[in-house]
């Protein structure tokens, strides 16, 4: 009976919890009625008596569950439990439920966890669709409505989009760099377990008085510091998103920089490897600013202090600076792995190397380097000092550049290729690269101040962001689960299911977000409940596609569970591919490889007789030492 | 040597077939309305402009994604391997400076219409505006500070400049036939210029998330003749109310002009 409690699981993580959350609410009231104060507060903005359980809880389920065991006790000096490597691997559906450090199992729980968010924020894009079909309220009252777009956006970025190119790298990245795990094992444990902490509180925040956080995802001062008790929740769970995407990050770094297979120099690794080097570097860097916001709000709400309250001395606008210069870069983050995974689903299934693979590559450093110095173009219209919007003007427009790099490149990889569509991943790779070159457009336009002054805070800007988010981001999720799905389950998923989802996903994309282009510079803001009745026809037709889109994602998670039960058995390596996470079986072996392989030439060299990536151990001696290496030309 | 292996003079025709053809049909739209100040042609020119590059570029990527799946898909059964190209750094430094090019373009034109638009003129006309969770209101320096709740009179073909105060949270000024957003940030002010070109009416939008009432705020423009607005203004009998001019005092620390007018009155 005891033993249940105090082994690492789901009762200690439970009790866990209560304890904490009880320990929290303990330590305010104490403190208040010391203080002579009463000791419950329930001003909008206050709340201590639940704002402090909102940050120990998660701590508590976090340590309940075991993710601080091995540090706690080597910290305590307690003699830590060696890990017998017990924890590897999942054999039944349950060890996802448990703390497990193997990057494998990791990878799945991220992206199961984050594949539910999406559909959850799914669900409530079709209310707010279901609210616009016609002008006027009939569904939810404008309240309620700025909540669930807010909910919305935050669940898709900080719980979805994010952490699911963290999943797909997690699972993937270690075996393509030939490394038995990642470099920090516990940590990516930790990462993870962090993530659904996040989601709850996000979500939790419905049940908050006052309702959901409805400031929107930038939650600008000082609405957000005036706003009822759920702004709070998003306040704190948007820490536990950053820190999980930190510590991801610093893993990653690490694992890229010190544990690539002997042979892969950096100019040998494939660009899903820099893809998620570059991205790591952003979010290291940039993170903690969002951090920072959050905590300064959290602060003006309940401790008021004065960062951002106008009449105390505090600057509004500092607020918009620095969300922006995280979340600007936070629109990288939330592409840059999927320009990897494109370069790879491409290049494979063109049989062809990547046109251009050093420049490539260099277009993702270029892309990190300018993104920290364009923040401001999303406060072109803001009230700044003026003279900084025709630098970043300048900043932003050359963004486009490092950008078109890329969509030329991935274009020319197809030229005298052989290019095989029976892939869904292949279908959304090229779908991608149209739908994202509309992003794209869009995106240097909204960089031209005249015009941005115009647009700006529109439906425009809601196209915008969908077609790289949706057309881009989600495009590239998709490419990528539908090409390692083999890989992760050992099963193929069903093609022609795939095939549906894929049009029903690029025909319900394309009505939905490209009418929003032309509401919103005819005049329709974004971020409203009712609009004027000009627009009813245009939003009416935009919801159906936006219905249609949600339902055929139905298909995908239809065709995901079914096939990985029921799907034919996959062989190691369905897509001939170079890369060294097809020279294992699928899935995996527990510990990836048996003998850490050698690597000997670049990852794209399709068409060159006997050229090789990698060559796994043992069978090296009759390859030849030297090999044909042409990378550029 | 691609030059030989592919059509690039078909190529390029059916790029600029498409081209044409996309740039004609989006340029025979006018997507922003109706132009009713003087920014709002040259801010659609620069969209126009734009439009035509665009129509370019995204004509270049569909051509070039449309041939490659016509020439390079693999016959069924197939399993050979491309060709080993790795690259051809002629091509990728044309695909670097050409769009160089066109966004230091763009982003040098942008420029111009920003200065142009942005130019103060001669015989301006300041206004105050006043946003709170959900209205507007608007305050006449020159007259005395005149003020007028949820309808801004203006008159045509003078430039306006808007002072703009927000009493709790941020709103954004927005009227789209003019194509003029701003702002309107508690504890400063902020400014923006147009000059309208229209008589008739408008609506001020607000763009800015401000809470429940945002998507109903709203307010009425008429624009209107001199000498009628000029009458109108001169029947308003209110004044600005004193809690809305702490605001307009603040602002004087940053721009002087309307304390002297508080102090003339
Ligand atoms: C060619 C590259 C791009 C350029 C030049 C660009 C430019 C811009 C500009 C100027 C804005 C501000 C518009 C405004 O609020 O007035 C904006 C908004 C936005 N962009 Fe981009 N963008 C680009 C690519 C991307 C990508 C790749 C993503 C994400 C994957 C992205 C996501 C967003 C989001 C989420 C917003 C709206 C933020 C908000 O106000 O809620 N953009 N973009
Ligand atoms: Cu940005
Ligand atoms: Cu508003």
């Amino acid at each position: 009976m005891i033993a249940t409690f105090t082994r690492p699981g789901w009762y200690r993580a439970v009790l866990c919890t209560v304890l904490a959350a009880a320990f929290g609410f303990g330590i305010v009231v104490l403190l208040r009625v010391i203080s002579g104060l009463p000791a419950m507060q329930t001003e909008q903005t206050g709340y201590p008596q639940v704002v402090v359980p909102l940050i120990t809880a998660p701590l508590g389920f976090l340590l309940g569950i075991g993710c601080f065991d091995y540090w706690i006790r080597w910290g305590i000096g307690m003699p830590t439990i060696p890990d017998d490597h017990s924890s590897h691997g999942a054999y039944s559906w349950k060890d996802y439920f448990k703390v497990n450090t193997d990057h494998k199992v990791i990878g799945i729980q991220y992206i199961v966890t984050s594949f539910f968010f999406f559909l959850v924020g799914g669900l409530m894009a079709m209310l707010i669709r279901a609210e616009l079909a016609q002008p006027g309220t009939q569904i939810v009252s404008a309240a309620t409505f700025n909540g669930l777009f807010s909910t919305h956006a935050v669940l898709m970025i900080f719980v979805f989009i994010i952490p699911m190119f963290a999943g797909i790298a997690n699972y993937v990245l270690p075996l393509m760099i030939g490394a038995p795990d990642m470099a920090f094992p516990r940590l990516n444990a930790l990462s993870y377990w962090m993530l659904p902490m996040a989601g709850i509180l996000f979500l939790a925040s419905f049940l908050a008085p006052g309702g959901a956080f409805d400031a929107g995802w930038t939650g600008y001062a000082p609405l957000s510091t005036g706003a009822p008790l759920g702004q709070s929740f998003f306040n704190i769970g948007v820490q536990f998103a950053g820190f999980s995407s930190i510590f991801t990050a610093l893993n990653f770094l690490v694992t890229i920089i010190t544990m690539r297979a002997p042979g892969m120099t950096f100019w040998r690794m494939p660009l899903l490897v820099w893809a998620n080097l570059s991205t790591s570097l952003l979010v290291v860097a940039a993170t903690p600013f969002i951090s920072g916001a959050q905590f300064m709000v959290l602060f003006d709400r309940i401790l008021h202090t004065n960062f951002f309250q106008f009449g105390a001395g505090g600057d509004v606008i500092s607020y918009q600076h620095i969300f922006w210069f995280y979340s600007h870069p936070a629109v990288y983050i939330m592409i840059l792995p999927g320009f990897g995974i494109i370069s790879e689903v491409i290049s494979i299934h063109s049989r062809k190397p990547i046109f251009g693979y050093r420049l490539m590559a260099l277009a993702l450093i270029g892309i990190i380097v300018l993104s920290y110095s364009v923040w401001a173009h999303h406060m072109f219209v803001a009230g700044m000092f003026s003279w900084l919007r025709v630098p970043m003007m300048f900043t932003t427009l050359l963004i486009a550049v490092p950008t078109g790099i890329k969509i030329f490149s991935w274009l020319g990889t197809l030229y005298f290729g052989k290019i095989h569509t029976k892939s869904t991943a292949m279908l959304f790779a090229l779908a991608f690269i149209v739908t994202f070159t509309i992003g794209g457009i869009s995106g240097v336009m909204l960089g031209m101040v005249p015009f941005d002054i115009h647009v700006s805070q529109t439906y425009f800007i809601v196209a915008h962001i969908h077609f790289v988010l949706f057309g881009g981001s989600v495009f590239t999720i998709f490419a990528g689960l539908y090409h390692w799905f083999p890989k992760m389950t050992g099963r193929m998923y069903d093609e022609k299911l795939g095939r549906i989802h894929f049009w029903g996903t690029l025909i319900g994309t394309w009505g939905t977000f490209v009418p929003m282009h032309w509401i919103g510079m005819e005049g329709m803001p974004r971020r409203v409940a009712d609009y004027a009745s000009q627009f009813g026809n245009w939003n009416l037709l935009i919801s159906c596609f936006a219905f249609m889109l949600g339902a055929v994602q139905l298909i995908f998670v239809y065709n995901m569970i079914v096939s990985w039960r029921f799907g034919p058995k996959a062989e190691a390596n369905p897509w001939r591919g170079n890369s060294i996470e097809w020279l294992v079986s699928s899935p995996p072996p527990v510990f990836n490889f048996d003998e850490i392989p050698r690597v000997v030439g670049g990852p794209y060299e399709y068409g060159i007789p006997g050229a090789r990536h990698a060559i796994m151990g043992g069978e090296g001696a009759e390859v030849p030492a030297t090999q044909p290496s042409v990378v550029g030309t | 040597m691609f030059s030989k292996r592919l059509p690039i003079a078909k190529m390029a025709a059916a790029v600029v077939a498409l081209s044409a053809v996309i740039a004609a049909v989006m340029l025979s739209i006018n997507w922003n309305g109706a132009e009713d100040s003087t920014a709002a042609p040259k801010i659609d020119d620069l969209l126009n402009i734009e439009i035509v590059l665009s129509s370019i570029i995204f004509s270049i990527v569909v051509v070039a994604l449309g041939y490659a799946l016509y020439k390079f898909r693999a016959k069924p059964g197939d399993e050979s391997d491309g060709e080993p190209i790795h690259g051809n750094t002629r091509l990728e430094i044309t695909w670097t400076l050409v769009p160089t090019i066109i966004v230091l373009f763009s982003g040098a034109w942008s420029w111009k219409v920003l200065n142009e638009i942005e130019e103060p003129a001669a015989h301006q006309l300041t206004v105050d505006v006043f946003s709170q969770q959900y209205a507007w209101s608007f305050g006449y320096p020159g007259k005395e500070y005149a003020y007028s709740q949820g309808v801004l009179h203006v008159p045509v073909n003078r430039q306006i400049v808007f002072k703009m105060h927000s009493q709790d949270v941020i709103h954004s000024f927005w009227v789209p036939q003019w194509r003029i957003k701003k702002d309107n940030v508690p504890g400063i002010t902020t400014t923006a210029l147009i000059t309208p070109t229209k008589i008739g009416h408008y609506q001020v939008i607000c763009t800015q998330l401000c809470g429940f009432g945002h998507a109903a705020m709203r307010a009425k423009v008429i624009v209107q003749s001199e000498s009628a607005f000029d009458k109108w203004v001169e029947g308003l009998k209110e004044k600005v109310p004193t809690p809305l001019m702490v605001s307009v005092k603040q602002d004087t620390q940053t721009n002087p002009e309307p304390l002297e007018q508080v102090e003339a009155e």
